[in-house]
């Protein structure tokens, strides 16, 4: 069995698990946020007033973190609202691990699971939200799904899953000066479209995997969900370990694939190929390479979301926009706070403060057109987020190139897009 | 069951603009039927007083996990939506949740079909009429444990 279908055997107590099997499995984590947290609430309210069940108790409240991403700050009395909800609901169910807006460490919820260590390598975690697949790069099972599921893992802790087919993605080679992780996964949504991965599970290995920091193989795991998969994952390597072991995860259990693990296709990749890219309006599968599209001009560059403000990533921007004038609006959104201030201590946001650039606190924001910067009518933005469908970061006749923190900053310079290469 | 059809003859319809992200806010069903297809049809509202089946290509539902996007379709009125094929994470919500029912059809039957046409669906023998056209097709059929979570109507009502 390969490392997707020994995790779900391992949950559900099974011998052996083949593609298509159906299962109900345990699981280890599940994590809400102030989208998905409300809607379980409803979904719980409904249940009870309909006589389905009674809810004095969760299956066990240790295994649920929470966190408040999209509308925070709360925009207005709804939002403030569902902020509130969240807060009396773990209170009521003694939910400890509630990561709260203003009160130190908070974040973007896919974030936030591998700067707080909240997920260990060889878990299945589900969480309210699509890019949940993220944390796959840790060597769990992560998969996103919608309130009842969620709703339903958090009483019974238990859910069914149908075992997927794997897709592998063999990355050899180291990736040139200018390419990132984003690049990569681009490269693959564009090969493969976003129904590529439709269902399945999508696994990187290969020596570029081995080669490549924690944090850029979030950046290819948290764009599976873009090629439609289940859930994207990584052989947890010494790499993973230490990532966790620093952020205090000391007893866990990885699990890896067996010497004769079966994939559906392996597709093969070498790094020295790549050239920065970036995925069209309006999906994330309409893949250019960016200097065939250099003379789009921009109305504004966004860095911010769970695949595109990690430390790393505002590392690569401030470095481009070191002595350096933003000619568009530039806005920059660290994932978490924990982010935020290394970026302080080292000096990242007094680079983009110096720039011209606004450095705005953590949240989802206008990645999902929330708040926070959303797009009007015609404009065009560079975005180092994840999805740009219409209508996604604000007006539905607003435009939005998703590309590397790279590209992302060498545009907000020009305000043109921009290889970094050729500033 | 029966209706009438609402046809989008695409693929990829996501759930952006099923219902748009700054609505995720909201939770009352009603409210969120108010914004159903906000970012794709300003027709939909006066076309689902008529009908409740919607007949689209491929990978319908595609993007975000929000369980708001079956929520607004059902809570407008819509009872199936048959495609091509479904996004992950949309398919499963309508199912667990009982809003909908997720119908995979074949290229045949979705190019058959037209805006309007009157069909009458049974998931038990996996028959579609078109009685604005005498026709017949098949549906895909739902997996086992799909259907009895069907049946039993959602996740929470199906005895495990």
């Amino acid at each position: 069995m390969n490392i997707t279908e020994k995790i779900l055997a391992k949950s559900s107590d099974k011998p052996k698990l083949e593609p298509g099997d159906v299962i109900f499995a345990n699981i280890d984590k599940v994590m809400l946020h102030d989208v998905s947290g409300p809607g379980v609430i409803k979904t719980f309210e409904k249940l009870e007033n309909d006589g389905v069940v009674k809810i004095d108790k969760l299956f066990d409240p240790s295994m649920i973190w929470v966190t408040e991403d999209h509308f925070v700050p709360s925009v207005d009395k709804i939002s403030a609202q569902n902020i509130t909800k969240l807060s009396n609901f773990t209170n009521k169910f003694g939910i400890k691990k509630h990561f709260k807006y203003g009160m130190g460490q908070y974040g973007i919820c896919h974030s936030m699971s591998h700067e707080e260590g909240l997920v260990a390598p060889g878990e299945l975690y589900v969480g309210g939200d699509s890019h949940t697949n993220t944390t796959g790069a840790l060597g769990a099972f992560a998969c996103g799904l919608g309130h009842t599921d969620i709703a339903y893992a958090i009483l019974k802790g238990r859910l069914w899953f149908k075992v997927p087919e794997t897709l592998y993605f063999k990355l050899d080679g180291k990736l040139p000066d200018g390419v990132m992780a984003k690049d990569y996964i681009l490269k693959i949504i564009g090969d493969i479209t976003t129904e590529g991965g439709a269902g399945k599970a999508m696994q990187f290995g290969g020596s570029g995997i081995a080669d490549m920091s924690v944090e850029s193989r979030l950046t290819l795991t948290n764009m599976t969900t873009e090629a439609g998969a289940k859930n994207g994952i990584v052989e947890p390597d010494q790499k993973v370990f230490d990532y966790i072991e620093k952020r205090g995860i000391t007893e866990y259990e990885p699990v890896f694939g067996d010497d004769d693990a079966q994939y559906e296709k392996t597709f093969e990749y070498e790094a020295s190929e790549l050239e920065p890219l970036v995925a069209k309006p309006f999906s994330p599968d309409n893949v250019s390479v960016v200097r065939e599209t250099s003379g789009i001009e921009l109305d504004k560059s966004y860095i911010g979301s769970c695949t595109g403000a990690k430390y790393e990533d505002l590392l690569a921007a401030a470095k481009i926009l070191k002595g350096n004038t933003v000619k568009i609006r530039t806005e920059v959104l660290p994932a978490t706070i924990s982010i935020y201030k290394k970026a302080t201590q080292d000096g990242l946001t007094q680079i983009f403060i110096d720039a011209g650039a606004v450095v705005g606190p953590p949240t989802c924001g206008a990645c999902c057109g929330a708040q926070m910067g959303v797009l009007d009518k015609d404009e065009v933005c560079v975005s180092t987020t994840n999805r740009n469908f219409p209508g996604r970061m604000g007006h539905i006749e607003s435009k939005t190139y998703l590309a590397s923190p790279l590209v992302a900053a060498a545009s907000a310079i020009t305000g043109k897009l921009t290889d970094s290469r050729d500033l | 069951m029966k209706g009438k059809v609402i046809k989008y003859a695409q693929d990829n319809i996501d759930t952006d603009v099923i219902l748009p992200g700054p609505y995720l806010k909201l939770h009352e069903h009603a409210e969120l039927a108010e914004h159903a297809m906000e970012g794709l049809d300003p027709e939909f509202h006066s076309k689902v007083k008529n009908a409740n089946i919607i007949v689209t290509g491929n990978n319908f539902g595609c993007g975000s996990s929000r369980e708001h996007a079956p929520i607004a379709l059902s809570a407008s009125g819509i009872e199936a939506v048959l495609a091509l094929s479904f996004a992950r994470i949309f398919y499963r919500n309508s199912v667990d949740g009982a809003y909908l029912l997720p119908i995979e059809i074949d290229e045949k039957t979705y190019s058959s079909i037209s805006e309007n046409d009157e069909l009458e669906i049974d998931t038990n023998d996996n028959s579609i009429k078109n009685l604005t056209k005498n026709e017949s097709y098949s549906m895909k059929p739902f997996p086992e444990l799909i259907k009895k979570i069907i049946d039993a109507g959602g996740l929470f009502r199906y005895n495990e």
